[in-house]
C-alpha cells in the first residue's frame, strides 16, 4: 500500500521537474495525468491487491518497457513524430508528456469541450479502437477542421498494449504550410 | 521503498543533466543574437485571440518581447465575462493563458485603455508591431421602433451581467414575466435560454456572480422562445449546446412540426456536422408527443422562419418568411409570440477605440487581409507593423477553436514579416512607459485571482468575481 502511494508520488514530482524543463507544457494535464496515473494505480489496486502487482507497476515504470506503447503523430507535411506512452494513457497525455510540438493541442484538457486533439486514424486501426466515440465526443468532432470518418478525439483514445506501433495522422496545422 | 527512492534519484539526476543541456542551449542561442535588437510586440486585448498570439509569438521568436495591454484590472476576456459559468470545462484554456503570462518575455498591462490611456501612435512608436485583439463589446440591432424599450436586453449584456462584467451589474434584467423571446439561435442565445431555465441549485456551485443567483432565484419566467429567421438545416446552434439543452431536467423542448416540413428531401445531401444536429432535432421532435405528459413547468420553445418586425409591451411581432437560395424573406404574414422580455442576440460588432485604425463601420469590424490592417480599405495597401486578430478581425463567429487558429495564423504573419524585414526591426523600441500609470501587472491579477477564489470556498464556488474596478485595483495594490 504504502509503496504504491509513494510510487504514485514520485511519478508527480518527476513529472512536475520535467514540465519546468518543457516550457509550453499545459499545466493542468500535468495535473490530469497524475490523477489518471493515480486512477491506473487504484484500478490495479481493484484487480489484484497483491505486492506483486505492484512490484509490477513499479517495474513498468522503470523502463522495461513491458507497458509503454510507441505511437507515431504524422503531420499533414509528412513530419513523423514518435513518442512513447504508458498502457492506460490517452493519447493526449502522450502528446503532453511527451512535449511533441503541436500549438494549441488538448486546449480544453480533456473534457470534451474542444477539438483541438483531433486525430485522424488508419480505417483499420479505427475499427480496431476499443471504444466507439459517443455523442459527446462526435458532436465536439463535427466542429473540427479536416473531419474524416476515421476522425477521434486523442483524449478519448486510451493506450493498450496492441496499440504499440500506432500511426495516427495529425490535421494541419498552420505550422506544416511553412515546413511544406 | 528505497528502491522507489533510487528510481527517483536517478530520475533526478536524468533531470539535472538534461537541464543543464538545456541552460547551455539557451546561452549559446542568446549569444548569437545578441547583436539585433529585441523585437517588441504590443499586443492590444488580453482575451483568447491575445493569448494564443501572444503563445505563438514567444515560442517561434527567440528575441522578442511581448507586452499585453488590457481594458479592465482582470485578463481573460470572453473566456472570463463570455463562456457560461455551467461550462467551466471550456475555461481550462485559462491554464495554457496562465503559462504564457508566466513567461519571462511577457509583460501584462491590466487597466489600460487604448484610446484613452494610451493612443495607437504611441505604442506604434513604441514596439515594432501591434496587433489588435480587442474583440468585439458592441451589439448588432434590430433596428426596430422600441427597441430602447426596458424589456428589450441585449443578450450580450445579459450574459455580462450574470458573468460579472464591470459595469453590467446594474443591468436588473426584469424576470417577473413568464414569456422571454429571446431574437437569434447561436450558441449565445442558447447559453442565455439555458441560464433562463436551468434549476438554480445546478448554477449554485458556478462562478455566477451572487446578485444574478439572487434576481435568478426570483424568476417566474417558464417559458423562452429562441427564434430565427430560417429554418432548422441553417440553425446557428451547435450540437453540444442543443443536446445540452435537452438534457435539462424539468425543462419540455417543444418543436413546431411545420418548421421541418420539407426538411428530408435536403436530408441525405448535408455534411456530417448539419445532418447529425439535424437528426437530433428530428428525434426530439419525435419524441415530444410521447413527453408532453411530463409535469415539466419550463418549456424551451425553437420557433424557425419568423424575422422580427414589431416590438410591443408583452409580445413581439414576426413576419412569416420563406426560404429563397437560402436567404429569408418576409411574406405578408406575421405571427405574434408573447415577450415579457426580450432578448436580443443577433450578433456582435466591434467598435473603433482609436481613430487611426482603418474600421469598416458597417461590419463592425478592422479592415485586414489575413491580419495585416489596412490603411486604406480602398487601395488595400497593408499598415505596416499593425494586426488584428480575433473578433475584431475577423467578425465574432466560431468557437474557441477558430479563434485559436486565427490568431496562430496571424502571430505566424507577424513572425513571417519580421524574418522578411518587411517590418524594420533594426532599431531598438523602448515599449510602453507605465510610469505615473495605474496599471495591473500579473502579480496583481495573481491577488485578485487569489481574492476571489478565496471568497468562492465559502459558497462552494470556484471564485466569487469581484465586480467593481475601484475594488480589483484595491487589491492588486495600484
Amino acid at each position: 500500500m504504502c509503496v504504491c502511494v509513494c510510487v504514485y508520488t514520485i511519478d508527480k514530482i518527476v513529472t512536475i521537474s520535467r514540465s519546468r524543463l518543457q516550457k509550453m507544457l499545459v499545466m493542468n494535464t500535468i495535473r490530469n495525468s497524475a490523477l489518471r496515473s493515480g486512477w491506473l494505480l487504484n484500478s490495479l489496486r481493484k484487480q489484484s491487491p497483491s505486492i506483486t502487482t505492484r512490484t509490477f507497476s513499479l517495474g513498468l515504470r522503470l523502463g522495461q518497457q513491458q507497458d509503454t506503447v510507441n505511437v507515431t503523430f504524422v503531420r499533414a507535411n509528412g513530419q513523423k513524430i514518435k513518442a512513447t506512452g504508458k498502457v492506460g494513457d490517452s493519447l493526449l497525455d502522450v502528446v503532453v508528456n511527451s512535449n511533441v510540438d503541436l500549438d494549441g493541442f488538448g486546449a480544453c484538457e480533456g473534457t470534451l469541450t474542444c477539438s483541438t486533439c483531433h486525430l485522424i486514424f488508419k480505417t483499420n486501426d479505427y475499427e480496431k479502437l476499443p471504444d466507439k466515440p459517443g455523442d459527446e465526443e462526435l458532436d465536439m468532432l463535427d466542429l473540427a477542421y479536416e473531419l474524416t470518418d476515421t476522425s477521434r478525439l486523442g483524449c478519448q483514445i486510451t493506450l493498450t498494449k496492441d496499440m504499440d506501433g500506432l500511426e495516427v495522422q495529425v490535421p494541419t496545422t498552420i505550422n506544416d504550410a511553412r515546413a511544406a | 521503498m528505497s528502491f522507489s527512492l533510487n528510481f527517483y534519484s536517478i530520475r533526478k539526476l536524468l533531470n539535472i543533466k538534461r537541464s543543464k543541456a538545456f541552460i547551455t542551449n539557451s546561452v549559446r542561442l542568446q549569444s548569437v543574437q545578441h547583436a539585433a535588437p529585441i523585437k517588441r510586440i504590443c499586443i492590444v486585448g488580453a482575451g483568447p485571440a491575445g493569448f494564443y498570439a501572444a503563445q505563438y509569438l514567444l515560442k517561434q521568436l527567440s528575441d522578442c518581447a511581448v507586452d499585453i495591454v488590457e481594458k479592465l484590472p482582470v485578463p481573460f476576456g470572453l473566456v472570463r465575462f463570455g463562456v457560461a459559468p455551467d461550462h467551466p470545462e471550456v475555461k481550462n484554456v485559462i491554464n495554457t493563458f496562465t503559462k504564457t503570462a508566466e513567461h519571462p518575455q511577457l509583460r501584462f498591462f491590466g487597466n489600460l485603455t487604448l484610446g484613452t490611456d494610451v493612443s495607437l501612435e504611441e505604442l506604434r512608436e513604441r514596439y515594432h508591431a501591434v496587433l489588435l485583439t480587442y474583440g468585439a463589446d458592441q451589439d448588432q440591432e434590430l433596428k426596430l421602433p422600441n427597441e430602447q424599450k426596458a424589456h428589450v436586453v441585449s443578450a450580450r449584456k445579459f450574459v455580462a451581467w450574470y458573468n460579472g462584467l464591470p459595469g453590467a451589474e446594474d443591468l436588473q434584467p426584469d424576470l417577473s414575466g413568464r414569456d422571454v423571446c429571446i431574437v437569434g439561435q447561436g450558441n449565445v442565445a442558447v447559453d442565455v435560454a439555458r441560464m433562463l431555465l436551468n434549476p438554480l441549485d445546478s448554477l449554485k456551485s458556478t462562478d455566477t456572480t451572487e446578485y444574478a443567483l439572487e434576481a435568478l432565484s426570483r424568476s417566474k419566467v417558464e417559458r423562452v422562445y429562441l427564434v430565427g429567421r430560417r429554418g432548422p438545416l441553417q440553425a446557428a446552434f451547435t450540437i453540444k449546446e442543443l443536446r445540452e439543452m435537452l438534457k435539462l431536467p424539468n425543462v419540455q423542448t417543444l418543436w413546431r412540426a411545420g418548421d421541418f416540413k420539407g426538411i428530408d428531401a435536403d436530408f441525405a445531401k448535408l455534411q456530417r456536422p448539419r445532418k447529425r444536429l439535424t437528426e437530433l432535432m428530428l428525434k426530439s421532435l419525435g419524441e415530444q408527443s410521447t413527453k408532453s405528459a411530463t409535469e415539466s413547468r419550463k418549456q424551451f420553445l425553437p420557433v424557425f422562419l419568423r424575422a422580427p418586425k414589431s416590438i410591443f409591451d408583452r409580445n413581439m411581432e414576426f413576419s412569416i418568411t420563406e426560404l429563397q437560395n437560402n436567404v429569408a424573406v418576409a411574406t405578408n404574414a406575421t405571427e405574434q409570440l408573447p415577450a415579457d422580455l426580450v432578448l436580443r442576440s443577433i450578433g456582435y460588432k466591434s467598435s473603433c477605440v482609436d481613430s487611426s485604425i482603418c474600421f469598416d463601420v458597417q461590419r463592425g469590424q478592422v479592415f485586414n487581409q489575413r491580419g495585416r490592417v489596412l490603411k486604406d480599405a480602398k487601395s488595400q495597401i497593408v499598415d505596416s507593423g499593425l494586426y488584428v486578430a480575433g473578433w475584431l478581425g475577423s467578425g465574432p463567429t466560431g468557437v474557441i477553436l477558430t479563434t485559436m487558429n486565427g490568431a496562430f495564423t496571424v502571430a505566424k504573419t507577424i513572425c513571417d514579416d519580421i524574418l522578411s524585414h518587411s517590418i524594420d526591426t533594426s532599431a531598438p523600441r523602448p515599449g510602453l512607459d507605465i510610469s505615473g500609470k495605474r496599471v495591473v501587472t500579473w502579480a496583481g491579477w495573481q491577488r485578485i485571482d487569489q481574492a476571489e477564489t478565496q471568497a468562492g470556498k465559502e459558497s462552494n464556488k470556484p471564485r466569487e468575481k469581484i465586480v467593481s474596478v475601484p475594488e480589483m485595483l484595491n487589491i492588486a495594490g495600484v
